[in-house]
């Protein structure tokens, strides 16, 4: 197996692992933050001890995110170090202000919301609920930022010595990329928070648990899923979608397997892009629909595949072709789902009608599939750059570690975070098991005052 | 000029990461052996509960600053000390879930083995990083191109070609785990009481005493392995004020220990990590990766330094965020001070 290959592994199964808990805390910080409103407006102990459950889970996959992200900032290092010696004067100052700008914050409060409730007022802990929100969301901009760069660079000049440099701080973070990208991606957030949340209200009423909690969480997680489910496709998916096809034409080809440039292209819903032929292998397409959907009328010309040279096309087509497909296709059943379920909500039939409990149930892995794809859709769709159209992936990784060096580590982190997946499930199972209502212990820790 | 401003404020960084963390690292590895009961032990994971991972973000935020800064030399000791960053990663992750699952787990095996897994983890990562030090001191192999590749260790002898452990870090290893486990007693002494605080009062003593005979040791040991170290002192005498505070601060721990004055004692502790964390960085200055292969191939503050419109956007909103953080750090210990004590109660 090739360098380029092992360090590209590496990163993609790190972050893959990574996003499967920032996503659930940045929708959930949302939530928490809604519980805790209307806990402290009503003054109702249930919304309190709901917003304190929610805690817990957050809390949990607040440490995973942790311990799997710090591994991220140093991959930047140790297996990218090429990349981030010529793009480090740019790339390294949001990744550093995430640290300083969100990092401290969202600690700090999270410590206090946490450990601290007995400390502080009511309204001091829902403003840490607040805080920890903020600070999640200030985190996963930065993030955006980052990536967006890679992906649209702006404010750039380069040195005699090739590096990069930043002229404009705000030009920088107001990168129009990033703006779109943020919206879009912080919106399957609250798609994956409010499905958790959904899922587990289902799972308390199907299961006979105290049904007050069942309620509260398909309240507030049916509410949050229909507005987030039409929100990531309409406007922040759509207008994502456009600006990518504006300004990666052959990502975008690739995402819709477009071998051919047409007027008036269809849209492929199924099939199986054929790199030999050229062709989808059993379509089932919509005619017009993309030329539609990317310029506004079924006549446009959308550029394919045979545009682009070679050594210019996304190069693991099939799999940024599924991705993309796997993303748009559970974005259809979300909206469908959650626009039925709140439709049964607000006529009072939700918490009878077990199918759809079931439904709402059942479906919780599927915002992370989502995301997942949706993430591999903009990375897989940027090949074969590292930074859009300046440099390529096969000149960022680090060349003196060796790949069987890197394979010995990307192996070391597949069997730690195997263990990692597997105490996370017990841990989240055991708190949902046991629910909100108060344990009572012995010997807890009280600071004294 | 900006060169001075970021090897400085990168340095800041550090220090403060070690003397926070440094404090979290020593429980971690002082509870395996303190603690005697199960309430003492939630007593000692309490006083860091609140504020071990604010404490890490420090790290994080350092190496940031570090990769926009000197983006060269990121990349090049990234890369260069890939296998034991890798292990520091994995001891970083093992040690975080083990301190943070541990309030989710009830069944005394599984509590057991998060227990030592922490202690364990802690113990490591102390020794990994006073090893990373003594690296950057005793320098690395730099190829012409300012990158390099260290096996773990080779024939343990600092020269052209060392490993990562050779007789050098491990002295800087040791020097670590023994002066941020001290740290961590202090801690424990603060916020602690009844026979826990007196077993980590009692603790600081042993811990002191080889803490001063590895400080000399290894500052021979760096006089001998990189004579140039003390060029900026001798150009600078007033500088030998930074070994006299180390000294200082060493004496200032073991009086105001006796006296009963922890927190005193522990910022003195915090003292003796600041000055030789700088004497240390003073020592480099400004070289930022010495290599062993040729000082022409070392990497210099002026070789590895961003260009002007990066860091001028950089210090701005550094300063900015910077000053937040200090707020938030001060607001979270404030709500925080005070002993951990055992009390009923629930969660």
């Amino acid at each position: 197996m090739s360098s380029e290959l092992i360090h590209r592994l590496h990163f993609a199964f790190t972050i893959t692992f990574h996003y499967l808990f920032p996503q659930l805390t940045m929708g959930l910080g949302l939530l928490i933050v809604a519980l805790k409103s209307v806990a402290l407006k009503t003054g109702s102990e249930e919304w309190d001890k709901a917003a304190r459950f929610w805690g817990r889970i957050f809390a949990i996959n607040f440490v995973f995110g942790v311990v799997t992200g710090i591994p991220m900032e140093f991959e930047f290092g140790t297996n990218w170090a090429r990349f981030s010696q010529q793009s480090g004067g740019v790339i390294g100052q949001p990744l550093a202000m995430e640290g300083v700008f969100s990092f401290f914050l969202e600690s700090a409060f999270l410590g206090l919301f946490l450990y601290g409730e007995k400390r502080i007022s009511k309204l001091m802990h829902w403003f840490s609920a607040v805080m920890v929100f903020v600070g999640s969301w200030i985190s996963g901009f930065f993030i955006i930022v980052t990536d967006a760069w890679m992906q649209h660079p702006v404010a750039f000049d380069r040195l005699p010595n090739g590096q990069f440099e930043v002229l404009s701080f705000w030009q920088l973070l107001l990168n129009p990329w990033a703006l779109l990208q943020y919206a879009h991606n912080m919106t399957g957030a609250v798609v994956t928070g409010s499905f958790v949340m959904s899922a587990v209200g289902a799972f308390y009423l199907l299961e006979k648990r105290p049904e007050e909690y069942g309620h509260i969480f398909l309240k507030v997680g049916v509410i949050a899923g229909v507005i987030a489910s039409i929100v990531i496709i309409f406007p922040t998916g759509d207008l994502h979608g456009k600006y990518v096809a504006r300004n990666q034409p052959a990502a975008m080809a690739g995402m819709e397997g477009l071998f051919k440039t047409e007027t008036g292209a269809g849209m492929v819903l199924i099939g199986q892009p054929n790199e030999e032929t050229g062709e989808i292998d059993n379509p089932i397409v919509v005619n017009d629909a993309l030329s539609f959907l990317i310029y506004g009328t079924t006549k446009a010309e959308v550029k394919g595949l045979d545009q682009f040279p070679q050594d210019q096309r996304p190069t693991a087509l099939p799999l940024l072709f599924y991705a993309y497909h796997i993303m748009a296709g559970l974005g259809t059943w979300f909206v469908l789902l959650m626009v039925v379920s709140a439709f049964l909500l607000w006529r009072g039939l939700l918490y009878k009608a077990r199918w759809a409990l079931w439904a709402l149930l059942l479906s919780f892995p599927l915002p992370y599939i989502a995301n997942t794809a949706g993430w591999m859709t903009a990375e897989l769709g940027r090949q074969p750059w590292l930074i859009y159209g300046l440099m390529r992936t096969s000149e960022g990784y680090s060349n003196t570690v060796s790949a069987s060096n890197g394979l010995f580590t990307l192996l070391g982190f597949m069997g730690l975070y195997a263990l990692l997946g597997l105490l996370f499930t017990v841990l989240i199972y055991r708190e949902i098991d046991r629910g909100p209502e108060p344990r009572v212990t012995v010997d807890e820790i009280v600071p004294a005052d | 000029m900006m060169g001075f401003i970021w090897f400085w404020l990168v340095a800041v960084m550090i220090v403060g990461y070690v003397v926070l963390d440094g404090f979290d690292l020593g429980v971690g590895v002082l509870h395996l052996f303190l603690v005697r009961t199960e309430a003492e032990r939630k007593a000692t994971l309490g006083s860091i509960g609140p504020v071990w991972d604010g404490n890490e973000v420090w790290l994080l935020a350092g190496g940031g600053t570090l990769y926009f800064a000197f983006p060269l030399l990121y990349a090049s000791a990234f890369s260069g000390f890939y296998l034991p960053l890798m292990i520091v990663l994995w001891l970083l992750i093992l040690r975080g879930v083990s301190l943070e699952l541990r309030n989710h787990v009830d069944v005394g095996v599984w509590r057991s083995l998060l227990d030592g897994v922490f202690g364990l983890s802690s113990g490591l990562l102390t020794i990994f990083f006073g090893a990373a030090l003594a690296n950057v001191l005793r320098g690395v192999p730099l190829q012409a191109d300012g990158y390099f590749f260290l096996p773990l260790w080779t024939n343990w002898q600092p020269g052209v070609h060392p490993g990562i452990l050779d007789w050098y870090t491990v002295i800087g290893g040791l020097v670590a785990l023994v002066a941020l486990t001290m740290h961590g007693a202090l801690w424990l002494t603060i916020k602690t009481s009844s026979q826990l605080g007196r077993r980590a009062k009692d603790v600081v003593t042993p811990l002191w005493l080889l803490l001063a005979v590895l400080t000399v040791v290894s500052l021979i040991a760096t006089i001998a392995v990189r004579p140039a170290s003390l060029n900026n002192y001798f150009n600078y005498p007033v500088t030998f004020v930074v070994p006299v505070g180390v000294v200082a601060a060493l004496a200032g721990v073991w009086f105001l220990n006796r006296n009963a004055q922890p927190v005193k004692a522990f910022l003195c502790s915090c003292l003796y990590l600041f000055f030789m964390l700088s004497g240390a960085c003073w020592g480099l200055y400004p070289t930022l990766l010495p290599a062993t292969t040729g000082a022409d191939r070392d990497i210099t503050l002026s070789r590895a330094l961003s260009g002007p419109h990066t860091l001028a956007v950089g210090l701005a909103w550094w300063i900015f965020g910077m000053v937040l953080a200090v707020g938030y750090v001060v607001f979270v210990y404030s709500k925080f001070q005070g002993k951990v004590d055992l009390a009923p109660g629930r969660h």
